[in-house]
């Protein structure tokens, strides 16, 4: 055990830095790699930050990327805060996106363009609701597994969305041919617009990118999500179900419709993911076919975003734009450096590893100060011969 | 003795344990002698189990040193303490249920490639005969009662050779007759040359066990005197530092009419066995009924029961006349049923929220705390839980504090704020002052009583019998699920309910 001092100091600098250290952490760990690989350690780490943020364009690539991470991980919030661990987001963002673009493409042109984006946004987000609340309603009344239920239903997702790409939906244009799965396209009218900063025609940062306004959309969802979680009656008995479930029960809180209300919630803001990705940057709903031919992955990464942003919806804003950052760097480092494609992946596993248990370690060693701090806490010494089944 | 060297003295001497930012024990001296029992008493955070875990080897002293038979040891781990002779009965056991009390001892052993129970359940059987425990070394944990797992406790660190045994508020779980037994036994111990150090909080059986009591506050040691000056007021001002009231002022009961009544009862326990048999009990508006009994002879799914948490088989519960047996909690709750749950960390409080936050239990869901019909008013909640902390003097450094880090007594103080700020109609408070130091236990006391003055109802369910006869009117005792019988508190004795929370009827005793 250190010395005392030594301790209280190592203690204070790992409040301050976790995710610095963490991420320093995991960088060290993935050098090995590129050195083994023979690549140049510097060049890399300098291409994949300049790729991420080094120019215009790179940094509008980055927060392109982070705007459905951003989504899905609001959702997270909201699900791992009411204790249910929702690995849906994937299938959820499909779903969103199929009703989304259905709206779309059904109502486009026969009613005021922005109508038609509102009606679109609300579709996606109920039938991501639904898809999710579907897990929550399987856990609450039926015991099931969400992290089962969940990856399953992902599973459902990509094939019903495979199959309405390849029939119902299919870009008419594209019948008979030797066709890629894809939808048409929406009308321009009812395409997000690109968003800028500055007002000078011409001189706005991010003019000429794929910026979209899906990143404003999400900011105000996190706004939306925070207010909920921690200002309403709602978000309160969310979270108590979260922490304690028996302790609800005893409260008179309706344990099992919180459970649900959790999940639909999440499904809800994943269904907007989708809906906003066909809505600002794809324009139709398209996919190799293989489970993350639409989504790139956007509903797992952003279950790591919402850990690392602390389970709290303005934390994921800037955790969002770090993984975006990171899934753009790589290509750059790629390309730059010219390692194996599965090299970056590996990285930024490694990252996500480090980042999510450097959470983990800051909790316990909180936990562990503050009941060293309060001697008075009842601390149970061993778990009791008998523990009580926690009813549901 | 046979088996063990002796420990003729045992001192601890300006023994210090620091954890970051706080002086858990502070330069204590501390020491025992063959053939003593020696009690340690203090409040929660006193710094007890801190000295005695440092004792058996859990902890190391940052400064001071342990000196067995005046030679310096140092106990680096419960190996080399049961090594040096010391043994410890944790309050709560560590037996596994489903293996026999030889197996359990066996478990123990410094590993050897050979595992002769045989060998082991005779040795044991030796020693309980010495010292008359009545265990048989073969039966399996599970079908042991409480009293009887403790005494293989015991017998196990016996075996192991223990010259010193630590007791960790050993009678925290018995009934009067199994500590009168306890105490047989703990005498033939100390007869043989053996030594006892006996943590409680309970006076009275201090004042009658020991020989020598120190008492410790706030990590100090105030004294060590002998038992035969010590005197309960006396022993209760060092341990909190003012003089503790112990006998209540209570006016005569104000009973007004029916205010709970329930009619056979029968409700399964988790375990899923009938918990509760066909039970009836009435309550009247400002009385307080004690509920006795031996934890798990059902009083938990009583409460549970009332407060609207565990489904029933058969029986119905009113409430003012009305039939409440199928509302919800929260239905319940609104019609004035307040619960103060045995659990107070899993039921009554969730630990990672804040002190406000538990305050708003109960009704985060309507005015004064919601504005606007959907938003949680903060200012007005943190208005009301500043008003509660103020009036029910809990310590807190803020409203925002997590709860966890609470006191157990400040924390109950703030589950009773919250259960008595709607002026309910029938209070159960369930073990209300369990862990709860001395001071709070006093207060706790008070406001019960003054929630009896104006009217309430309240069924006090504890294990503590000098808790049950300082503030019930009546006093009801269960036995394996049934209500074993009711009385008017000045009709009956200690010893006469202890007969009963064993088995016998109320016409027996």
């Amino acid at each position: 055990m250190p010395r005392p001092h030594a301790r209280a100091w190592f203690d204070r600098l790992f409040d301050l830095f976790p995710p610095a250290i963490s991420l320093f952490a995991a960088l060290a760990v993935a050098s090995i790699l590129l050195i083994a690989l023979n690549a140049n350690v510097t060049d890399a780490y300098v291409a994949l930050i300049t790729g991420a943020f080094g120019t215009e364009n790179a940094t509008a690539e980055t927060l392109v990327k982070a705007i459905p991470v951003l989504f899905v991980g609001i959702g997270i919030c909201v699900a791992f805060r009411a204790n249910v661990i929702n690995i849906g987001g994937e299938g959820q963002m499909i779903a969103g996106a199929v009703a989304g673009v259905a709206v779309a493409l059904g109502f486009g042109g026969q009613m005021a363009p922005f109508m038609v984006v509102i009606l679109s946004l609300v579709a996606g987000f109920i039938a991501g609701a639904l898809y999710g609340g579907l897990a929550g309603f399987l856990k609450a009344y039926f015991n099931v597994n969400e992290i089962l239920s969940t990856i399953m239903l992902n599973q459902v997702a990509v094939q019903m969305m495979n199959f309405l790409l390849n029939g119902p939906l299919l870009d008419p244009t594209e019948a008979g041919t030797n066709h890629i799965p894809k939808t048409a396209r929406i009308l321009a009218e009812i395409q997000l617009p690109r968003l800028t900063i500055g007002w000078t025609e011409g001189m706005e940062l991010f003019a000429r990118t794929r910026l979209h306004y899906g990143l404003l959309i999400a900011v105000l969802l996190a706004v939306v999500m925070y207010v909920l979680l921690w200002h309403t009656p709602l978000g309160y008995r969310i979270r108590a179900v979260g922490f304690n479930e028996r302790a609800s029960r005893y409260a008179g809180i309706p344990v099992r419709r919180q459970v649900v209300l959790a999940m639909f919630l999440a499904g809800g803001c994943a269904g907007l993911a989708g809906v906003v990705q066909v809505l600002g940057l794809q324009y139709r709903l398209q996919t190799d076919g293989s489970p993350a031919g639409f989504t790139a992955n956007a509903g797992f990464n952003g279950i790591v975003a919402a850990l690392f942003g602390g389970l709290n919806p303005f934390g994921a804003i800037p955790a969002s734009i770090f993984f975006g950052g990171l899934l753009v760097g790589a290509q750059n480092m790629q390309r730059d450096i010219g390692v194996p494609a599965s090299l970056i992946t590996a990285v930024n596993g490694i990252i996500v590893v480090f980042a999510v248990s450097s959470q983990v370690f800051v909790r316990r060693r909180r936990q562990r100060r503050l009941q060293a701090e309060s001697p008075v806490i009842a601390k149970p010494e061993v778990v009791e011969v008998a523990p009580r089944k926690v009813e549901a | 003795m046979t088996n063990t060297q002796r420990i003729e003295t045992l001192e601890m001497r300006g023994i210090v344990k620091r954890f970051p930012g706080v002086l858990a024990v502070d330069h204590l001296d501390f020491d025992v002698r063959a053939g003593e029992i020696h009690a340690l008493l203090g409040e929660n955070g006193a710094g007890k189990s801190t000295l005695m875990k440092m004792l058996y080897g859990l902890y190391q002293p940052d400064e001071g040193s342990i000196l067995i038979n005046e030679r310096a040891t140092r106990i680096r781990s419960p190996q080399d303490a049961i090594q040096q002779g010391i043994g410890m009965v944790h309050q709560h056991f560590m037996l596994v249920p489903s293996l026999t009390v030889a197996e359990n001892t066996a478990l123990g052993m410094p590993s050897r490639w050979q595992l002769n129970l045989r060998q082991i359940a005779r040795g044991l059987s030796e020693l309980s005969e010495r010292y008359n425990l009545k265990v048989n070394p073969n039966l399996p944990i599970w079908q042991l009662s409480v009293g009887e797992q403790q005494r293989v406790e015991i017998l196990r660190a016996l075996y192991r050779g223990a010259a010193l045994l630590i007791l960790d508020e050993p009678t925290a779980v018995l009934t009067p007759q199994e500590v009168d037994d306890l105490f047989v036994i703990l005498h033939r111990m100390i007869d043989d040359g053996r030594s006892i150090i006996f943590i409680s909080h309970k006076l009275h059986e201090v004042l009658s066990i020991s020989q020598r009591v120190t008492v410790l506050r706030s990590g100090r040691r105030v004294d060590t005197i002998p038992t035969s000056q010590a005197t309960k007021p006396l022993l209760a001002e060092m341990m909190v530092g003012r003089p503790v009231v112990f006998e209540y002022q209570r006016n005569a009961a104000q009973q007004s009419g029916e205010r709970l009544r329930m009619e056979r009862i029968s409700a399964l326990s988790d375990r899923g066995e009938l918990g509760l048999k066909e039970v009836s009990l009435t309550l009247y508006g400002g009385e307080i009924v004690g509920l006795a009994g031996v934890s798990g002879n059902g009083q938990s799914e009583l409460a549970q029961v009332i407060a609207g948490l565990r489904a029933i088989k058969g029986g119905s519960i009113w409430l003012d006349g009305v039939d409440m047996t199928t509302h919800t909690p929260r239905q319940r709750h609104t019609a004035g049923v307040s619960y103060v749950p045995e659990e107070r960390m899993v039921d009554g409080a969730i630990k990672e929220f804040t002190v406000a936050e538990n305050y708003i239990l109960q009704d985060h869901g309507h005015a004064p705390y919601v504005r606007a019909g959907v938003l949680l008013n903060h200012t007005a909640i943190r208005q009301a839980c500043e008003q509660a902390i103020h009036k029910y003097e809990i310590k807190t450094p803020t409203t925002d504090t997590p709860i966890k880090s609470l006191s157990g007594g400040n924390i109950q103080k703030l589950i009773l704020a919250r259960e008595l700020a709607g002026s309910p109609r029938l209070l159960i408070a369930a073990q209300p002052t369990r862990g709860v130091d001395v001071g709070a236990t006093e207060y706790i006391h008070r406001r019960l009583l003054e929630e009896r003055a104006k009217g309430t109802a309240i069924l006090l369910i504890s294990e503590d019998l000098d808790e049950i006869f300082a503030l019930s009117d009546r006093i009801a005792v269960m036995y394996e699920g049934r209500i074993v019988g009711v009385m008017p508190r000045e009709s009956v004795t200690v010893r006469q309910i202890g007969q009963m929370m064993a088995g016998a009827t109320a016409d027996a005793v």
